[in-house]
């Protein structure tokens, strides 16, 4: 891509295809323990990534391609429903 | 504090109450504000029509004028009109934010009452602030009365908004920002009808088109979003007339880049931009009833620089007497040295000199790309690029 044809002000569309897959950088793995997590969504709240989303059932699921392992939605789970295991 | 008569469009205002009243009349979304001497009567009047319900203006208290100008870019990049003012120690505090603004192509206006900096302190006007930040990447017009400070409110705007950039609007703190003057002031139908709805190219609130903005670029793109920003403020030249124009149209008065005054036959000239010049003008009244052939440059654009057409206006003068109310420590004053750029492709000169821009946001340079200069042809002004996709 040229000058010319570069996106003005560096303002770049949305587009999930490309996005950079960072879950390969991960070190640990969060896991929901799907019986225990009530929903409350704090976790989809708190996750840097925006990978947590909501299943059909409505409980925490997590998107492996985005997560990056960091912990922050296990330390926040008021249920204790998530786990950091090794990857 | 207004005085006006009946049956007339003439009202007798301060710089600031004149922005203020130009403010009212665009009813900005969002204006987040810090006061700031000699830039305050902008903001305060403003706000007192904003409580009197004559704009509805999300005015946002800020806690300094980093979070303002802060507050102005996340406000224009969500998809509004974002406006504010300030000064001197303000507009350094903003410094960090200007170049973003820019960078991100958000058309924020800014109305700037230019004062001194510290140290020592002082709240007097001169034109170290707007200087100092002349490299942001921000239009920078001056005012040299309050009924240009008035018009130059409107045609700022349409002329950001056209070229998706943020502009300053650069009165001279106190002499025009606190002196009452008579102005005309325009219908606000007209007015509304001049600026028209603010409709962003890009915004962040776009549910259905979702875009980043402010992103990382590494040394693999970087040069070139820089590359394209200049050539957008370069732009600014191309679509300005046409502003003028139209504003002409509405308000009979007519504007350009730059006002020459008894220059046509000037063997004698001086530059200067702000409320200077109107003393100037005085000046080279009386210099001309004693029959010396004198004239007057008036810079209204600073940035970009209007180079050509200041070598067309200056070209027939012998001796040019350049103002700078400012200083470029450790350099020459910037209008002079912008004066002095202007007439060197019109002066004989033994040198052939080239602008090369390299190595921005990390980009290489190599020993080949430097030994491939001297076979360039060097033409004037134009700017060329080593490394650029």
């Amino acid at each position: 891509m040229n000058w010319q044809e570069i996106e003005e002000g560096a303002i770049i569309k949305h587009d999930i295809k490309k996005s950079p897959k960072t879950g390969n950088w991960r070190y640990m793995k969060p896991a929901v323990d799907k019986k225990t997590c009530i929903g409350c969504g704090t976790c989809f709240l708190f996750c840097p990534e925006a990978a947590i989303d909501f299943d059909s059932e409505r409980k925490a699921d997590i998107d492996y391609d985005i997560c990056k392992g960091c912990g922050v939605c296990a330390t926040v789970c008021p249920q204790k429903a998530i786990k950091m295991g090794k990857n | 504090m207004t005085y006006q008569t009946d049956k007339t469009n003439k009202k007798a205002l301060t710089g600031g109450a004149a922005a203020a009243e130009a403010l009212r009349q665009i009813n900005p979304d969002v204006m987040p504000v810090y006061p700031i001497t000699p830039q305050t009567p902008i903001i305060e009047t403003f706000a007192k029509m904003v409580a009197d319900g004559e704009a509805d203006t999300e005015i946002i208290d800020v806690e300094s004028e980093h979070s303002a100008m802060s507050a102005a870019v996340g406000a224009q990049a969500a998809g509004t009109r974002a406006m504010t003012a300030s000064s001197s120690q303000g507009i350094m505090l903003m410094s960090e934010v200007l170049p973003i603004a820019a960078g991100m192509r958000l058309p924020i206006l800014m109305l700037v009452s230019a004062r001194a900096l510290s140290a020592p302190i002082n709240i007097h006007g001169d034109h170290q602030d707007v200087m100092f930040v002349r490299d942001s990447g921000w239009i920078q017009i001056f005012c040299e009365n309050v009924q240009e400070v008035y018009d130059n409110t409107f045609i700022a705007l349409r002329l950001a908004e056209k070229v998706r950039l943020p502009a300053m609007v650069i009165m001279d703190g106190f002499t025009t920002s606190h002196s009452v003057e008579n102005l005309e002031i325009l219908e606000n139908s007209v007015v509304k009808k001049f600026i028209g709805e603010y409709n962003p190219k890009n915004y962040l609130l776009d549910f259905e088109d979702p875009k980043t903005f402010g992103p990382v670029a590494l040394p693999n793109f970087y040069f070139e979003f820089k590359r394209a920003q200049i050539e957008a403020t370069d732009g600014v030249i191309g679509e300005i007339g046409e502003i003028f124009g139209e504003y002409e149209k509405i308000s009979g008065r007519n504007y350009d880049v730059l006002e020459s005054y008894q220059l046509d036959d000037a063997e004698k000239a001086i530059v200067v931009a702000g409320s200077t010049a109107g003393t100037a003008k005085v000046a080279v009244d009386e210099l001309r009833e004693q029959r010396e052939k004198v004239g007057l440059l008036k810079i209204k654009l600073f940035r970009p620089f209007p180079y050509e057409q200041i070598t067309e206006a200056l070209k027939n003068v012998k001796k040019i007497a350049v103002f700078d109310r400012t200083v470029s420590l450790g350099s020459i004053p910037p209008l002079y040295s912008e004066i002095k750029n202007s007439l060197f492709s019109i002066l004989n000169s033994q040198f052939s000199i080239q602008s090369y821009i390299y190595g921005l946001g990390g980009r290489e340079i190599f020993k080949d790309d430097i030994k491939k200069v001297f076979e360039d042809d060097q033409k004037g002004r134009e700017i060329k690029y080593i490394g650029l996709k």
